[in-house]
This record gives C-alpha cells, structure tokens and sequence, in this order.
C-alpha cells in the first residue's frame, strides 16, 4: 500500500504526479485545471470570504470524514453571513507514512460534498512534514452576498425567536465514541447548509442571525450572540432537540451536549412573527428536518446582565450559561 | 405528595433560614444544571461543598504529577479534568505544551495497554477520587497484578467523605442538612453517615442526580429539619443499599490504608486519604506527603465559602485575578464548584 514520503512535498516528479493522479483526477474543474499560481474567478458582487484548517481525528467517522468535514465547515461558514458560496482553496499538509489510498478517498469525499454544496474547488497546495501519517486540511472560501442582504451577528432584536436547525452534539459525540472506542449507533451530522439557506433568503424572510454550531456547542454560539447584541436570550430545555442515544452518551461520561459541537447546524434568529414559517422552511429543506424552535431574545431586566444566556430548566429553573470552557472534556465525578 | 406540590413548597417555605450543602461535586453540577437554586424560597440555601476530588487536590500533588511527566521514559496518565487545575506555577496541560509526557484517558484501564504496547516506560495514572472512584483503582492493579504488568503507578489522592463533613461541623460551618452523595453512598451504603447524622444531629438525605431526585431530597432536609430529626433518609432506592457493599469495601481494605490528607480550600484532615498499603508500595508513585499548597493566595476565601461562612462575591479575588480560566482556589477550579456557578450568573 502506497505511503505518503518526504518527496511528495519536494514540488518535484513526485508532488506533480500526486497531484495529478489525486487532487486533478477528483476536483477536475476549468479554473483549477489551468494550474495557474492564483485562480481568476469571475463575478462582481459583495465577496464574502472565509478560512478554516482540519485536524479531526480519526480522519473517517461515522456520518462523514476531514474531506467532507472541510468542504462543508467551508460551505457553512459562507452561508452564515448570507452569502452563496462559490470557490473553495485546499492546502494539504501530510504527515510521511499517511496512506495514499486513504488520501484518495478523503480527496473523492471533498470532490462530492463540493459537488452537493455547489461550490467549485479552484486552487491548492500539498506540503509534506516528517510525522505519522496524519493529515491536515485548510481550506478557504469565497461566495457572493446578494444585495440587500445583512446577516451578522449584532443584528439580533429584542422580540425575535430562536430556531436551531435539528439535535445538537452529534458530531461531537460521535468522534468521542470512536476515540473511546465505545460502540454506538451515533453518526455525525456533518453537511452543507447552502440548501438550507438559500431557502430561508428565498422566503423573504428578514432573518437577523445565522451563526452555525460547531467547536463549543450551542450554548457557546448562543451566549456569543447574545453578547454580540448586548441583549438577554433564553432558551427552554424541553425544547432543545437532542438525539436521545446522544443524551444517554453525554449523561454516561458528565459531557453535556449543549457543549457538544455540530457540523452540520445552524441556529437562526428571525423576528417572532415570522419564526412558524421559518422553522417550515429548515425542516424541509434537507438536513433540517428536526428544527425547532428553542427560545426568545428579550430586552436585559432584572439581575441579568447584558448579554445573558438564561436555560429555563425543565422544573422551571433558571440556568446561566457561558461559552465553553476549557476543553470540554469528561469529568471524573 | 407530588413533585409539583413539592417544587410549590420548597418556593413558598417561609419558615427559619436553612442552609444545605450537597458535598457531591456530581450533585453541585446536577444542582447548576437542572436550575435547581432558582426554584427554591430565598430562605433555603444550597452551598457546594468540598465534592470535587479535582478541586480538592493541593497544589503539591498538582506539582508532582507535571515533575513526572517531565522526567525521561515516563508518562502521566489522567482524567481530563485534571488538566487546567492550576498547580503552583502550572497546570499539567501548560506542562504538556512544554513537553511534558501527558496522556488524557476515560478510563483508568486504558493505561493497561499502553503500559503493555511500552514496556520500557513507567505510566503513572493521576489516581484522584473519594469512595467512588478508588475501587475502580484496585481493579486496575488487581489487573497489572494478574498480568504481569510492572511498569505502572498510582500518584493517589484519594480522599473519603466522613472526614470532610466532620470538618465541616467542628468548624462551625453554618449547615443544617446534608444531601449526601449518590455515588458514594452506593460504594459504602447509606449507614455510612449514621454516625456523623447522630454525632451533629443534622439529617442526611441520599439523592440520585435527576432534577427531580433533588426536588425530592431536597423537601426531605426540610421536612426533617422542621420536624427536629437527625436521621440518613434514602431517595435513591434504586442505587443504594442500607450497608456497603462487602466486595468493593474487601477490595478497598486489601490495597488502601487510611492515612492523614490537606483538602485544598481547608487543611490536612486526619484520616481522611487513602493511601496504598506497604505491600503494594511498587505501585506507588510517592504519593505521601502531598499535603502542601504551595500557591495558597491569602486573601482567598475558599474555606469559609465552603463552610458556607462567605458568598463567593465576599472573596475580593472573585472574578478578577480568580476566573475559571486562572482559578486561584478550589471553588473556582471546576463546573462544581460554588465560585465558578455564581461566576457564570455574573456574567
């Protein structure tokens, strides 16, 4: 079996035929194929652009893999601040020892989630370092944000609702069983949302926020938004969408799955009115059918200081919620 | 009488103020987690007590564990937990950053196979825990025993609940019920706090983790306290027997002796560790003698916070130079502890 070895970052023989036989063969496209030193991309609306490095392991899990997990970090990361994404970049740095025919299946993956995002990989890079054969991805990306369109995270008002996209913690829990080596049924919900968007924007609907939930988990999203806007969100535990196999996980090693991150979830925060046909719309478009809508934003009051992020517990507690800290690991006791 | 009309009474109590401390750091989470602090009347209140063996461990041992990882051919093996708990200078993950050999496991079993895939290095588990946790430790040596494993050792700071709690009383700690600790209990048996519930005639209650076993040992304290018993109430049925369990309690006798330990946040207590018996001393990493916290910030007032004599926001270090990021004391190190709970409301 063909191993990854120092001269395939040499930029010589070597590094023309791996790329040749692996990155050209999967993400053949015109713009890449030209092999230019910068890829001339055309269009001239406002350019929304993003960067993002990979370093998961193990590289395949269930539910997806680092290829479709770059691709779609990518993806999702344009979308969130309204923009269709277009153009992805791929630098790849291999650890000598990685195996090519894993690379091969890494690279076909990236090639179709591309091909399902609808965005077109047009530039590259391949280092290899001495190591054990691991294998890092970053990736950067370029979409377009159509007029009019303001998504960010200030945009948050007192009054709106807020919807996430389906269970929380499931990529999260599914990376840890495979690092633990504890057998489950739990897949990663690793996807692109550009479907899932492009929807909402087609709606009309003035949507405020869209913010994905990846590394730190809902309530860290959650509470940065809620800083971000300097106003008080609440949201109710009965409502939070959790796979129950996930619970059970969490519950098993003290993890708590609003700390547990997604990679392929959106929270949204529309006006109230708006937020029934909001949620429609998530839940049928593809990825989104566990949507629901999870809280309010409110003006601060009382003892909460701006910027609260308040879990209304299911006995009618109230719980303050922070981003994550430290690791997220489990805990002894 | 239901949980509804439990919830309704613990909001509307009116009577004398009750202070309850739950001593399981499980317990404090369970506590933040469900919001159980909120649905209670102002006139009772829950104070979090030393139940984190990770808050608990005095710098010393914190110091140890990073002079081993950083010794050749050894590795240290540990919990995740006990990763950002500061120790003098550092905490084991900044040790690990300068090169400190650090392996995070789950379980403490893991260390089984890496100490048989490397037989030419030493493994030393980070052994933290009260009366839960230790038998799972001499499972693991009952395991390298059998196997022939000879390169693994404990660093232990193993540490049993009765003491604390006595602490707790002759320091004149303002507690009038205990919800005593789930876990433990199911090692040792509710009887194991018979004893301290007669000495300092204050009920315990034995309580499971859900929202709802709180709700009820919770209305359980009061209801005892109104009626002037001092007695062990079992909620948790389901988990835990009236006497310990004989076969994890012969476990515990056969590798562990009792010896004299410093609680972080209070002082040595005596009788209160555990420590591995002279037969077994192959395994031991120098576990004696942690006793010292070197870092000790005067001002901090982790101990009168956990005798429920201060508020954590009475401490002046409380969310200035002591955050969850750069804990200063016990009560700030963790999710159970009371400084870090009142800090995340803070903020």
């Amino acid at each position: 079996m063909m191993k990854i070895q120092m001269m395939h970052g040499s930029g010589g023989r070597a590094t023309n035929e791996l790329i040749k036989d692996i990155f050209e063969t999967e993400f053949d496209n015109d713009v890449l194929s030209q092999m230019e030193d910068a890829a001339v991309i055309p269009g001239d609306a406002t350019i929304a652009m993003t960067t993002d490095s990979f370093v998961v392991t193990p590289l395949e899990f269930p539910g997806g893999d680092i290829g479709r997990l770059c691709i779609c970090g990518t993806v999702n990361d344009l979308c969130m601040r309204g923009a269709v994404p277009k153009y992805i970049t791929c630098g790849f740095i291999l650890e000598e020892g990685a195996d090519v025919e894993t690379l091969r299946r890494l690279v076909k993956s990236m090639a179709a989630t591309a091909m399902e995002a609808g965005v077109t990989i047009v530039a590259g890079d391949t280092k290899v370092i001495e190591g054990n054969g691991g294998i890092y991805i970053n990736t950067a990306g370029v979409g377009f944000v159509p007029k009019g369109v303001d998504i960010k995270a200030k945009n948050a008002a007192a009054g709106d609702t807020i919807i996430v996209s389906g269970n929380v913690g499931d990529h999260h829990a599914t990376v840890l069983s495979q690092r633990m080596e504890i057998k489950n049924s739990i897949e990663s919900d690793n996807a692109p949302l550009q479907e899932m968007v492009g929807n909402l924007m087609e709606s009309g609907i003035p949507v405020h926020v869209l913010r994905d939930v990846t590394r730190g988990g809902l309530a860290t999203v959650l509470k940065e938004l809620a800083v971000a806007s300097q106003l008080t969100f609440e949201i109710e535990e009965e409502k939070l969408p959790v796979d129950p196999q996930v619970k059970s996980f969490c519950g098993l090693l003290g993890l708590d799955p609003l700390y547990m991150g997604n990679e392929g979830k959106l929270v949204a925060i529309v006006p109230d009115d708006q937020a029934e046909r909001a949620v429609e719309i998530i839940r049928n478009s593809k990825y989104g059918k566990d949507a629901a809508i999870i809280g309010k934003v409110s003006l601060p009051g009382g003892e909460d200081p701006k910027g609260s992020l308040i879990l209304r517990t299911e006995l009618g507690g109230r719980r303050y919620l922070d981003i994550l800290q430290g690791e997220g690991l489990p805990r002894i006791c | 009488m239901d949980i509804k009309q439990m919830v309704a009474y613990l909001a509307s109590y009116a009577g004398s103020p009750i202070h309850l401390m739950e001593v399981c750091g499980s317990h404090t989470h369970a506590i933040q987690a469900h919001g159980i602090r909120d649905l209670l009347s102002p006139n009772i209140e829950l104070l979090s007590g030393p139940g984190c063996p990770v808050c608990v461990t005095p710098t010393a041992y914190i110091d140890k564990l990073i002079d081993l990882s950083l010794q050749p051919n050894t590795t240290v093996v540990t919990f995740g937990d006990l990763l950002r708990v500061p120790g003098s200078k550092e905490s084991l993950n900044e040790a690990k950053g300068r090169g400190g050999s650090v392996e995070m496991v789950y379980s403490p079993m893991n260390v089984l196979q890496l100490a048989k895939d490397n037989p030419n290095r030493i493994y030393v588990f980070a052994a933290v825990g009260f009366e839960t946790t230790a038998p799972v430790y001499t499972v693991l040596l009952d395991n390298a025993i059998a196997d022939g494993i000879t390169n693994i050792r404990l660093l232990t700071a193993l540490k049993t609940m009765p003491g604390a709690i006595s602490y707790l009383c002759d320091n004149g700690a303002r507690i009038d019920g205990f919800i005593a600790p789930g876990h433990v209990s199911a090692v040792t048996g509710a009887d194991y706090f018979n004893g301290l519930a007669e000495k300092y005639h204050i009920p315990f209650a034995v309580s499971g983790f859900t929202a709802k076993e709180l709700v009820v040992a919770i209305y359980g304290l009061v209801k005892m306290i109104e009626n002037g018993e001092a007695r062990v109430a079992n909620y948790y049925t389901s988990v835990v027997e009236t006497s310990a369990n004989v076969i994890i309690s012969r476990q515990l006798e056969k590798y562990f002796r009792p010896c004299d330990v410093a609680w972080r946040g209070m002082e040595i207590i005596p009788g209160s560790g555990l420590l591995l018996r002279d037969g077994y001393a192959h395994f031991d990493a120098g576990s004696a003698d942690l006793n010292v916290d070197n870092k000790k910030n005067k001002a901090c007032r982790c101990g009168e916070i956990l005798m429920g004599k201060a508020k954590p926001t009475d401490c002046p270090l409380f969310g200035k130079s002591c955050t969850p990021m750069k804990p200063q004391g016990a009560c700030m190190v963790s999710e159970e502890g009371s400084c870090f709970n009142v800090y995340l409301t803070k903020n």
